[in-house]
């Protein structure tokens, strides 16, 4: 028995050390073909190599009395020391051998997967800077939206603004050659009366031309307010003279893109309002689109409808309490639910394709809620009329 | 005498034309009429006894009732009323409206007053 023992014991302690040499080179091979593992620690000490023998030893050590009552009991062997050590040596190998197996085929399982998570990093990667690619083009086509968008109110407002200038100059450039005319006039006469009326006449003219000067000014001025792209500033605003401008350029605006456009224009302004801090260019741009919109509505009914429809849009101005609110209603076809809703989303419109960009609300939305901390919103009745309501903190 | 009506919701276009045409209203050659909207202007023709007018000088642009309405209201009740447009848009659409209604001629604005007289006087 003490023979026995020993045999088997020895064996064992050959398989230990056998088996831990091949552990060894075989992590060695795995960590030439794997740089990654390489440079991780972990993956340097032996532990892991140690493994798989630590459980073939265990394995032998129950195995081996099986082995043993296998073979005798097949009564190929009998019970020397011998025949023992030769099952103890089978069956050591045997599972020595199948651990390597796993083993190795484990390693390379974990290259496969060491790559494969590797590939995806990279590809993962690629696809992060894409999108952020993406990002950066959405964000520079979003602001080329906006910017179309200003453009487009611009292109609104070029007709009205063209029709606002050329009506002064008309008065500027007659009136001064006028001038010049009357004064080689009074040169000439030699009645008192005559050139006592000639004087009044090239002075009344003077201020005309001052007059429409200023007019025309006023105007361009408006223009450059709304094509102004740098960040604006908040200023006192008189909100009834900013709304009756817009009125009226809008008005112009439509009237030049519809020769046949006409309209009933109501305004009702609370005399004496507050001025209110607020970015004039920006709520005038609002206020432009809305009129717009509004004349687009009744204009669109009076079609449909012919001459029995009256088209009519009206401005409201009045103090409530803490807030200045300006309300803007057409009696056009008005708006359904369904699209009210959804009135306010970005590239959203009813617009026929190339005459809107579905921006103007969304936008309008955000230069009333976000820029002035107000609030913008519809009210309407199909068939009878749409009202937007506008208010702006005081 | 050439009788003239001028339709324009500008009020300054009263002392512009007076002054412009005070050679010809001082000799009696002309005589100018004003209606500051279209509706003014349709009310002065309906009241005009004996119809003595010789042509009316109309914007297009007016609130109310549209200088091209009036054009075409004018047309179809006066057939022989030579009516000109003067106009701040000066743009195709409204150019070819005017003319296809029936304007006898069209004109923008800043007004040339020596070409509008050339036309005014040319009968």
């Amino acid at each position: 028995m003490i023979k026995n023992f020993f045999i088997y014991r020895f064996f064992l302690f050959f398989f230990i050390f056998f088996g831990r040499i091949n552990e060894c080179l075989s992590m060695k091979r795995l960590f030439k073909k794997n740089s990654l593992i390489n440079r991780n620690p972990k993956f340097k000490g032996g532990l892991e190599s140690i493994l798989p023998l630590k459980s073939a030893f265990h394995s032998s050590v129950i195995l081996i009395p099986v082995g043993k009552y296998m073979l005798s009991g097949s009564g190929l062997v009998g019970e020397s020391w011998g025949m023992t050590a030769i099952s103890a040596l089978l069956i050591t190998l045997l599972v020595f051998f199948y651990i390597r197996l796993r083993t190795n085929s484990l390693n390379n399982q974990k290259i496969l997967l060491e790559e494969k998570v590797n590939l995806l990093a990279a590809q993962l990667k690629e696809k992060t800077e894409a999108s952020i690619k993406l990002e950066e083009a959405l964000v520079a086509a979003q602001k080329q939206l906006i910017q179309s968008d200003k453009l487009a109110s611009l292109g609104q407002l070029t007709a009205g603004i063209a029709h606002e200038i050329q009506n002064p100059l008309n008065f500027v450039n007659n009136f001064s050659e006028l001038s010049s005319e009357l004064l080689d006039e009074f040169k000439q006469s030699e009645l008192e009366d005559e050139k006592y009326q000639i004087i009044e006449d090239v002075r009344q003219n003077l201020v005309k031309i001052a007059y429409h000067g200023k007019r025309a000014d006023s105007i361009v001025k408006g223009m450059l307010l709304q094509s102004r792209a740098a960040s604006p500033e908040k200023m006192s605003t008189d909100i009834n003279k900013l709304v009756e401008e817009f009125f009226t350029l809008a008005f112009h605006g439509m009237r030049a893109k519809e020769p046949g456009f006409n309209c009933t224009m109501e305004k009702h302004l609370e005399p004496n309002l507050p001025l209110l801090k607020i970015i004039p260019q920006d709520v005038s741009r609002v206020i432009l689109n809305i009129f717009s919109n509004s004349f687009f509505a009744v204009d669109d009914r009076s079609k449909s409808e012919g001459k029995d429809f009256k088209p009519k849009v009206s401005i409201t101005t009045k103090k409530t309490n803490g807030n200045v609110l300006i309300s803007i209603r057409d009696n056009g076809k008005g708006i359904p639910k369904e699209i009210r809703e959804k009135i306010f989303n970005p590239f959203f419109t009813t617009k026929p394709p190339g005459q809107g960009t579905g921006l103007g609300l969304s936008i309008s939305r955000e230069i009333i809620v976000e820029g002035h901390q107000g609030e913008l919103q519809l009210d309407s009745v199909p068939g009878e009329f749409t009202e937007f309501n506008i208010k702006l903190p005081i | 005498m050439i009788k003239i009506l001028v339709v324009d919701d500008e009020r300054d276009v009263e002392t512009l034309f007076s002054q412009r045409f005070r050679k010809e209203i001082r000799s009696g050659e002309v005589e100018l009429n004003f209606a500051f909207n279209g509706e003014d202007a349709l009310t002065y023709l309906h009241n005009l006894n004996p119809f003595d007018l010789v042509v009316v000088l109309s914007d297009i642009n007016m609130p109310g009732m549209t200088g091209l309405e009036l054009l075409k209201t004018i047309k179809s009740e006066y057939k022989e009323l030579r009516v000109m447009m003067i106009t701040a848009y000066g743009d195709e659409k409204n150019y070819k409206s005017a003319i296809s209604i029936g304007a006898d001629d069209f004109m923008t604005k800043p007004v040339d007053f020596n070409s509008l007289k050339n036309k005014v006087f040319k009968q």
